[in-house]
């Protein structure tokens, strides 16, 4: 578990009172963190360079090393860890981060070169402005990026962050991936030029950075980050360029962060702009950065969103083992930073609505399986409930059944292939459920009519997020075969789906609830066929099966068909 | 005189045979003085109603001079319930009756109980995750947590190295195994522990001597659809051993794929039910008592163990119970210790253990419902009668 060495006084000036050690042991055990170890600041210097042990003199600074758990990003400074005891403690209320309000065209961009995609392919950034630092400041600004560094960012192979004193530099930025030679600038404590493959061996010295040079130094191309006058900012993973290098004096800050994974970059610039947007003229307020890609696509960064869960009480309860009233809950939850409004659920028990702040990046579902399956299994119900009989269908399918009968092209992006199947029908991962669902109908033609059968199950698909490539995606899919194709009937049961699960219906482009739109997807017949948007984004589509696919499938009868993911709705 | 041409036809043949006349050339002459008709005689004694005897009828119906016909006659007299005024009977109480209020006054057709009535309309859910549901509910009235389940994509290394199994088994065969093409190896692992995997198949430690074989790291990458649950339950426990330790009790019930032949029990992808604890000084005798629970609260609570082996469990158990219907024991399931070369690697405290059991969902939902072919269970196979009639899961509510 990590460890945090804090000044005590410091500590205690943050916090707005002394404690006796134990009274601190005491306060750190409610918390759950632990003091590990009493030192002073010239006895960790003693220590690192192995000299003899002296007595503690009175005028040395006490260090409070401080354990904290490995998912807590946010306590791994003194203003994180001060700010988390006093939310505690009852001193401060939950602080509520914003962007600061300028529009798109004001905010500085940063264009993001393909070649990156071939080393380091993500990036993302934000500015502090109106920051005032004092030494004690600063050296707590760099100690954090070295912890992140130590620590979630895995010793800087899954990101890198790079401060710089932004009135040095001008945006717009560009992100890109040049051959080493090309690069050529004074890194910082340096004072003289350096070419990046130089400076590759320059640094093959230097014991703090020669553990970083692998991560890019095979490369034919090294991430660089220029402003517009092309001076460098940074050499990402490995040094930051000495023209922009912060000082005491600096004013605004602009932070990026480097990565090979998304996610984890988010997580470590939240965490540093929530921990120093404290010391901002206008205290945690953070302005975006817009970041642009070749191909068209952007997105404003950091992304400071509240994350949105439901909890039942009773399930807090049941899992602590002690009955608990609600605003007990309610107030236990607020002390941790998570902020908990009563609410009541929809099988009229209690609840509540927690907003966890992006400081909390910890927090990732209140047990992600449970919730799932709960919803799975509540969505099922409502499903069964309008008549239609559940099937279990296999997620193996041959090639053929996922894509060509389906009129579906393979774009090569999505589908889980087998290296060894026996037979065809074990060659791909179903990727939606549509061909099961067919093959369904196909073997029970003699069934009575209307055949209306659903199946609720996950399709596997490609997933470079992931740490094996590849993810599942719960889906809900419905037929109905008739007489008649029954497409106002599927369209009734998706209105029926977004009913039960509580989203509006809204007239197009309006992202609090889902609209639909004409669609024109293969599988479908033409003109009878729809996409289905909620909140903005596409997550399912229906329509009548086109005839040629049913042909496919020996299906003599029209069918209309629906399919939605239903991991969008949580 | 003249005659109808018809009876002219009848008289005129017998006439002639009997040789009563004879035809002239212009005139038809009489032979005899008298005729004895007997016909004639015949036919009035029938009009009278007198009795004639049983071959001239069989000789007049031939010649098509009678047809004999069936007079049926009825006796009635009044019933009990006779009434000078037609009464109606009605099928059904209609809004009609209610409002004329005449339903008072009105007899209802009997209606026949041998038939059965009308079938719902309604949908229903299916039988294998029926009984899953009720599985999952056991796991949770005893206290069990569920696992993240939902990657079905799994590397070798946390599919079979961690689990310590060797990487020249058989079970990673591609013969058993379903090997990715795409995406054929993982992104990322943690790499201190896969250090310590490494050293502990090379050369053992915490106590084992290991497999002493030269260990592959492309091995490991390779990519799988994963063949158990256990992956899950390894990920799960080395995510426990990175902070500080808890007891826990995990379950998950999910799906898994093996690359073997398939016949009439067996397909290539099923449902692994696997329940795991972990906790400080835990023996074999808690691993039975919590069989002994979860399986009674199944329905079977004649229980036997069988030593087995595991790769990654030591000491192993099959588990057998008894089944009244077919008079025999049956296996029912797989149990064991998670081995220290699994354990110690993770970075689990040394006083730790982890008791696991595991069972497929497909077999009991088979001997439960009578179904021996598991196509009539599971995919696309399945006639959509059987899941509309199959009844609700008792499992757990005795």
């Amino acid at each position: 578990m990590p460890t945090v060495s804090v000044g005590r006084d410091r500590l205690f000036k943050a916090l707005g009172r002394t404690y006796t050690e134990e009274e601190f042991d005491d306060l750190c055990f409610k918390f759950g963190i632990e003091l590990d170890d009493v030192t002073t600041e010239k006895a960790i210097l003693r220590k690192e360079k192995h000299l003899d042990e002296e007595k503690p003199s009175e005028d040395e600074e006490v260090i409070y090393k401080i354990e904290v758990p490995a998912n807590r990003y946010d306590l791994l400074c003194l203003e994180g860890l001060a700010q988390a005891l006093r939310i505690f403690e009852g001193l401060d209320p939950i602080p509520t981060y914003s962007l600061a309000n300028i529009g798109q065209e004001s905010m500085l961009k940063m264009h993001v070169k393909s070649e990156t995609s071939k080393i380091r392919p993500y990036v993302v950034c934000a500015v502090l402005r109106g920051v005032t630092f004092d030494e004690a400041r600063y050296n707590s600004f760099i100690d954090l990026q070295d912890r992140l560094h130590q620590n979630i960012c895995r010793r800087r192979t899954l990101v890198a962050i790079g401060t710089h004193d932004l009135d040095t530099i001008e945006g717009p930025f560009t992100y890109e991936a040049l051959p080493p030679p090309e690069i050529n600038f004074i890194p910082l404590k340096q004072t003289k030029n350096f070419r990046a493959d130089e400076l590759m061996q320059f640094y093959k010295s230097d014991m703090k950075l020669k553990k970083f040079l692998h991560i890019i130094e095979n490369s034919p191309v090294f991430p660089v980050i220029y402003d517009r006058s092309r001076t460098v900012l940074s050499l990402p993973p490995i040094i930051t360029g000495a023209h922009s290098a912060i000082s005491l004096k600096t004013k605004n800050v602009f932070i990026e962060c480097t990565a090979t994974d998304l996610t984890k970059a988010n997580i470590v610039l939240n965490t540093m702009v929530t921990m120093f947007s404290v010391y901002c003229e206008r205290k945690f307020e953070v302005e975006p950065v817009e970041v642009i890609y070749d191909d068209g696509k952007s997105y404003i960064s950091p992304d400071l969103s509240l994350y949105q869960m439901m909890v039942n009480l009773s399930y807090i309860i049941s899992t602590i083992g002690v009955s608990l009233p609600a605003h007990e809950v309610a107030r236990s939850l607020n002390k941790m930073q998570l902020h908990a409004k009563h609410s009541v659920l929809e099988n009229n028990e209690t609840g509540f609505t927690i907003s966890v702040p992006p400081t909390r990046s910890d927090i990732l579902h209140p047990i992600d399986p449970q919730i799932l399956n709960q919803f799975t299994d509540l969505i099922k119900e409502e499903i069964a409930m309008a008549g239609y009989t559940e099937v279990l269908l296999f997620i193996l399918c041959s090639y053929n059944e996922n894509f060509t009968m389906l009129n579906r092209k393979d774009d090569k992006s999505t589908a889980v292939i087998n290296g060894n199947p026996r037979t065809a029908e074990f060659e791909v991962s179903r990727t939606s459920l549509m061909n099961g669902i067919l093959k369904s109908i196909g073997h029970n033609k003699d069934h009575p009519k209307p055949i209306k059968i659903f199946e609720v199950g996950d399709v596997v698909l490609l997933d470079e997020t992931k740490d094996v490539g590849a993810s599942n995606r719960p889906h809900l899919a419905a037929v109905y075969c008739g007489v008649t194709s029954g497409f106002e009937l599927i369209h009734g049961l998706v209105d029926r789906v977004m009913e039960v699960t509580g989203n509006p219906f809204v007239s197009p482009g309006d992202k609090t609830g889902y609209y639909i739109l004409s669609s024109n997807e293969p599988e479908f017949l033409p003109g009878r066929q729809a996409s289905i948007i909620y909140k903005g984004k596409q997550v399912g589509t229906f329509g009548i099966v086109h005839p040629q696919v049913l042909d496919n499938f020996g299906i003599p009868d029209p069918c209309s068909y629906m399919e939605v993911d239903i991991e969008s709705f949580l | 005189g003249k005659f109808e041409p018809s009876i002219y036809k009848i008289g005129c043949t017998q006439a002639i045979k009997n040789k009563w006349i004879e035809m002239g050339k212009s005139a038809v002459s009489r032979k005899v003085q008298h005729v004895d008709d007997r016909v004639r005689d015949l036919l009035v004694q029938i009009q009278k109603g007198e009795e004639v005897s049983a071959q001239d009828i069989d000789a007049l119906k031939r010649r098509k001079l009678i047809s004999s016909q069936i007079w049926k006659g009825f006796s009635v007299k009044k019933g009990p319930n006779y009434t000078p005024k037609r009464k109606k009977m009605a099928t059904d109480l209609t809004r009609e009756h209610l409002q004329r209020g005449d339903w008072k006054e009105i007899e209802f057709k009997e209606y026949n109980f041998l038939a059965k009535g009308q079938p719902t309309d309604g949908g229903c859910l299916h039988p294998l995750l029926k009984v899953k549901r009720q599985i999952q509910l056991i796991f949770l009235q005893m206290g069990f947590e569920e696992m993240a389940t939902n990657n079905f994509v799994e590397s070798s290394f946390w599919n079979f190295d961690v689990l310590f199994q060797p990487q020249q088994h058989p079970a990673r065969d591609s013969h058993d195994t379903f090997f990715l093409k795409e995406p054929s190896t993982t992104r990322s692992l943690p790499e201190d522990y896969v250090e310590r995997v490494k050293q502990v198949h090379e050369s053992g430690g915490y106590g084992s001597r290991g497999y002493g074989y030269e260990w592959k790291r492309e091995e490991a990458n390779k990519n799988l659809l994963r063949t158990h649950t256990t992956a899950v339950s390894s990920r799960m426990l080395y995510a426990l051993a990175q902070g500080k330790f808890a007891p826990k009790k995990y379950y998950s019930i999910d799906r898994v794929f093996r690359n073997e032949a398939v016949d009439r029990t067996h397909l290539a992808e099923f449902h692994q039910i696997e329940g795991l604890i972990c906790d400080r000084g835990l023996t074999l005798g808690h691993l039975i008592g919590v069989l002994e629970d979860f399986f009674s609260r199944l329905g079977m609570s004649k229980l036997k163990f069988k030593p087995a082996y595991n790769p990654y469990t030591e000491p192993s158990m099959e588990i057998f119970s008894y089944h009244e219907g077919l008079q025999k024991w049956v296996e029912i399931g797989n149990s064991g210790m998670f081995r220290p070369e699994m354990l110690r690697p993770m970075g689990l405290p040394e006083d730790v253990q982890v008791i696991a059991w595991g069972l497929s969902l497909e077999r009991p939902t088979m001997i439960l419902y009578g179904i021996d072919n598991i196509r009539d269970l599971f995919g696309h196979k399945v006639d959509l009668s059987l899941i509309k009639r199959n009844p609700i899961c008792r499992i757990g509510l005795n």
